[in-house]
């Protein structure tokens, strides 16, 4: 059928019906949702699977920050991304391609990415952030930020086969520099390029934005304050309870 | 002693006493560590006064930044 034909309010009853038959959603669940604006900070491999999907469940605001381009070692794993969209910066290309997916979902773009000088302009009024960089730098910013914030976030990360995950900044205040202390040491290593299953950042960025989208229909998950990680290689998974 | 690091089987050496000595053994001391015992984080600075036991079971997360 040809959904584009049918009246607005016609779409609407049916978009979001599988997950308002959730009782962990519902319909209070559902205007959390649409009265939720989130951050995704970098849109890249994380960032591209938890960007859709955040924007698929009728997450009322994204607000889209990533300083970089498309390019063609991109599309591998970069699932926002077409070959038509390279050479062209990513935070508009992934604003087009989430508006085509929902209509409904407010996209405001950052495409200077996140810095020390704009953190608390593009996270004033956010529920909740979704960390999807690559860096250490990033992630101690944000952790920064979203604790003198009191912003919740989920934190994603990965490396060839393997993925991590957190909830952090939850009901039981975890932060990033508990978890890895040593913030000067990891800053300081040098960046390399490092080889990546393309599915992993798909599978962890997916999983970040189960739990942002639970956790905001919800109030609650259960990786609150819980460190969890998988290598999609060994298909051996842990949690680590703080 | 047996224990388990990240869910495979480990023999402790005898002169081995505490968590802290064991993961400087197998090289899992460095920078960006996050580790457990039966699940429950011990932080850095409590890893010498951890005691190793039989059966003892040990999760090490390492730092990863890609995304």
């Amino acid at each position: 059928m040809d959904n584009s034909r049918q009246p607005a309010a016609a779409m609407d009853d049916s978009r979001y019906s599988r997950q308002l038959m959730l009782s962990e959603i519902g319909p209070k669940g559902q205007e959390r949702l649409a009265r939720a604006r989130v951050a995704v900070i970098g849109v890249g491999g994380l960032g591209s699977a938890a960007a859709l999907y955040l924007a698929g469940a009728g997450v009322g605001t994204l607000v889209l920050a990533d300083p970089d381009e498309v390019s063609l070692s991109n599309l591998q794993r970069q699932v926002l991304y077409s070959e038509a969209d390279t050479g062209l910066p990513k935070t508009s290309c992934a604003a087009r391609r989430l508006s085509s997916l929902n209509s409904q979902v407010q996209l405001i773009c950052f495409p200077q990415g996140l810095t020390a000088e704009n953190g608390r302009q593009l996270l004033a009024g956010c529920d909740l952030v979704v960390d999807c960089t690559d860096s250490y730098g990033a992630r101690y910013l944000i952790d920064d930020l979203c604790a003198s914030m009191s912003i919740p976030w989920v934190y994603g990360s990965i490396s060839e086969f393997s993925g991590q995950l957190a909830l952090l900044g939850g009901q039981k205040k975890l932060r990033y520099s508990d978890i890895f202390p040593e913030r000067e040491e990891l800053c300081s290593l040098p960046r390399r390029t490092q080889g990546v299953l393309g599915a992993v950042p798909g599978v962890i960025g997916a999983m970040q934005a189960a739990v942002a989208v639970s956790y905001l229909a919800s109030g609650y998950s259960s990786l609150d304050g819980s460190l969890f990680s998988i290598d999609l290689l060994s298909f051996e998974s842990s949690t680590i309870d703080f | 002693m047996n224990v388990e690091i990240n869910k495979q089987p480990v023999e402790v050496d005898a002169s081995l006493v505490s968590l802290g000595q064991l993961l400087k053994a197998e090289g899992l001391d460095g920078h960006g560590r996050a580790v457990a015992v039966d699940g429950s984080v011990v932080r850095r600075d409590s890893w010498s006064e951890t005691p190793l036991h039989e059966g003892m079971k040990i999760t090490v997360i390492r730092a990863v930044c890609g995304g």
